[in-house]
């Protein structure tokens, strides 16, 4: 088992004719992902790496039965990309494009609420289930199949961590770069609970950074929902504290936005925090070694 | 992308939120010119920088009379102001804002800000307006409230003023600051901002509210939807080394230490911070070379940190993903033979054409000090600025 994607996952790649489509399609297929189609407006019956190019999502779902989509447009159209894919009937989309507005973004979500839909991103670096399906930019050679379910805010940090877990012989049940925008699909809360459910994952391994209120959060739920062990990193111990505007962002969730408090708060529900971001397998191993 | 506050006052007046009448001024003979026209004695001077806690670092002076508005102007313009806000070095003043003095009775704080959890927009507000809103948020988290609204819809007056009604504020108020509130989201919403912020929102002794400060810090990945407000951006009031690095997608931040940093994603170049630090050294700089790292990024990110004299080594930490090791390595080889590197360089590479990449540097025969692991780089790059 693992979550959200699998060797029957069907791929479409929206901006496939581009050239990180193009690009990260052929990397994807090589990693034997199912791209069953691409899609940009005015490029129907192109081929790219094989793969054949539709103008609409809506057209490749009904011929290929796609059920899950990857975004790699320019930031401009990016949402309405996700929209489209959506409203063809695909139930997964991952959006690999950064750049897009916050508020954009918002609103798309608040239309998403309450239906039965998965986002991932934006601006992220997709999703993975080792040996069976990569759909995002990552180096696919760096994981290994297991039982650690990896959640992260960061790109180039989760593919550090999943070496150092790689390396140690430690692998994969599902990897997912949640994306480093302030409004995101899927959070660190919905993955953890994902992978509460999945069998096959023993431990999650989240990945944060300062900003926001993600890792207060996911310690919510750990202590009140989560029985899987969970190790964290958080990134930006040493980042000093930016220039400010105003002080309505450190205001709004009433608690502090530095690492040193997020690790804290992760502490005392139970996780078990590197302090060393050279120390995350380590963490990873100890925590599963020490598991009830 | 943060705005002036006379350019923030002229957003809210064009909605309709009240502000003191007031003139920008770049000169002293500017400002006392605006204070002629503004035709009253009882003034304030107000240097305008993209920091907040301006009053506590001399930037807001009260004077009376023409005289003393060009006294103002003199000490401000031309000078970098302090505040708690701001780096040791301060922001420059290029421009002063000349108000007519407000008399308060009452001080109130409004802001609209993205409730990234909820991912909704929030109203955020409390009767304890002022310098201190911070201090209140910690003591008496209960004087501020907030309230999250649809993005596609905003928040109406009506939907305000029941939020309102369960505060103990005056009711005789209730009815404006909805107006000014409804309008503050408005402006959210449409300039696609990041924030909003009144304070303080005062409340003259004849009742009248008026807003006294105004913050609007425009979201940058929407600013190619805004042109208008775009061309509002102030570079001077940035580091020349981070706009110089925004020209080629890069993303700098400079720092007190000495040893230079490279890396490719933001939370990467954070770790990699940490493990400088507690390997016993100090960054100089943050440094996301981000995506598709072309030879000319690779060479912009070296020139950019090379411009910091403090710098005595530069640490590169790849993680290929999108980025392609062989390219970052011909990019270092290219920058070191261009630009005469003087001090150490350590390079780990790791990810997408890691094989391709180190052969490149091996091959070279330039001095790169090459490391397997984050650990080994950053220890190796702590080794050489101690040994010097």
């Amino acid at each position: 088992m693992s979550i959200l994607v699998n060797r029957n996952t069907k791929v479409i790649v929206q901006g496939i004719t581009g050239s990180h489509g193009s690009f990260h399609t052929k990397q994807m297929l090589e990693y034997g992902t199912k791209i069953v189609a691409g899609v940009t407006p005015g490029k129907k019956g192109e081929k790219v790496e094989g793969v054949p190019v539709f103008n609409r999502v809506e057209e490749a779902v009904k011929e290929t039965g796609a059920n899950a989509s990857v975004i790699y447009v320019p930031a401009r159209f990016a949402a309405d990309a996700i929209k489209e894919a959506f409203s063809a009937g695909i139930r997964l989309v991952v959006c690999i494009t950064e750049g897009i507005p916050a508020l954009q973004m918002a609103r798309l979500k608040e239309e998403l609420e309450g239906k039965p839909v998965t986002l991932i991103g934006p601006n992220c670096p997709g999703i993975i289930t080792p040996d069976e399906c990569k759909i995002g930019i990552m180096p696919g050679y760096i994981h290994k199949r297991g039982a650690v379910g990896v959640l992260s805010r960061s790109g180039t940090l989760t593919y550090e961590a999943v070496w150092q877990m790689t390396s140690r012989g430690i692998g994969q049940s599902t990897c997912i770069g949640i994306g480093g925008d302030p409004i995101l699909g899927t959070t660190f809360v919905e993955g953890l609970e994902l992978f509460e459910k999945d069998p096959e994952t023993k431990a999650t391994l989240l990945i944060g950074e300062i900003g926001g209120s993600a890792e207060e959060e996911a310690s919510e739920l750990i202590e009140r929902k989560v029985s899987k062990p969970v190790i964290a990193f958080v990134a930006g111990q040493t980042a000093p504290p930016g220039k400010r505007m105003g002080h309505a962002g450190a205001i709004i969730g009433g608690s502090s936005e530095r690492a040193q408090d997020k690790i804290a708060r992760l502490r005392k529900a139970g996780v078990h925090v590197a302090d060393s971001p050279a120390r995350i397998g380590e963490a990873v191993e100890e925590a599963l070694r020490s598991k009830k | 992308m943060n705005l002036h506050e006379y350019q923030a006052k002229e957003i809210f007046r064009q909605y309709g939120i009240p502000i003191p009448s007031g003139k920008v001024a770049r000169t002293p003979e500017e400002a006392v010119a605006a204070a002629r026209a503004l035709a009253s004695d009882k003034l304030v001077v107000k240097a305008q920088i993209h920091a907040g806690g301006r009053g506590k670092g001399g930037g807001i002076i009260k004077v009376q009379g023409q005289a003393e508005v060009s006294q103002a102007a003199k000490k401000l313009l031309g000078t970098r102001l302090k505040t708690p806000q701001t780096g040791p070095s301060g922001q420059p003043i290029d421009q002063v804002l000349v108000e007519v003095q407000t008399e308060i009775s009452k001080e109130y704080y409004a802001a609209i800000i993205l409730d990234r959890s909820r991912a909704k927009p929030c109203l955020v507000f409390s009767e304890s307006g002022g310098m201190e809103i911070e201090e209140v948020a910690k003591k008496s988290p209960q004087a501020i409230r907030k309230i999250t609204f649809s993005p596609r819809s905003g928040l109406n007056h009506t939907e305000v003023r029941q939020f309102l009604k369960e505060t103990k504020i005056d009711s005789k108020d209730i009815e404006a600051l909805s107006r000014i509130l409804s309008m503050l989201a408005k402006i959210f919403l449409e300039k696609d901002a990041s924030l909003v912020e009144i304070n303080p929102l005062v409340k003259k002794p004849s009742g009248d509210l008026l807003a006294l400060d105004a913050k609007i810090r425009i979201d940058d990945n929407a600013l190619e939807l805004h042109p208008e407000l775009a061309s509002l951006h102030d570079s001077r009031q940035e580091d020349p080394r981070e706009t110089e690095a925004k020209k080629f997608g890069l993303s700098y931040v400079g720092l007190d230490g000495n040893i230079g940093c490279m890396v490719n994603g933001a939370g990467l170049a954070m770790a990699t911070m940490d493990l400088i630090k507690l390997a016993g050294g100090e960054p100089a700089n943050f440094l996301d070379v981000g995506g598709g790292a072309s030879q000319e990024k690779v060479t912009a990110a070296f020139r950019i940190i090379l411009t910091d004299p403090k710098v005595q080594a530069i640490l590169v930490n790849i993680f290929g993903g999108i980025m392609r090791c062989d390219v970052v390595a011909e990019g270092i080889l290219a920058a070191v033979k261009g630009l005469g590197l003087k001090v150490p360089l350590v390079v780990r590479l790791e990810g997408t054409k890691v094989k391709e990449g180190k052969e490149i540097l091996k091959k070279s025969g330039l001095k790169v000090m090459s490391a397997e692991s984050l650990e080994e780089a950053a220890k190796k790059a702590v080794s050489c600025v101690h040994s010097r």
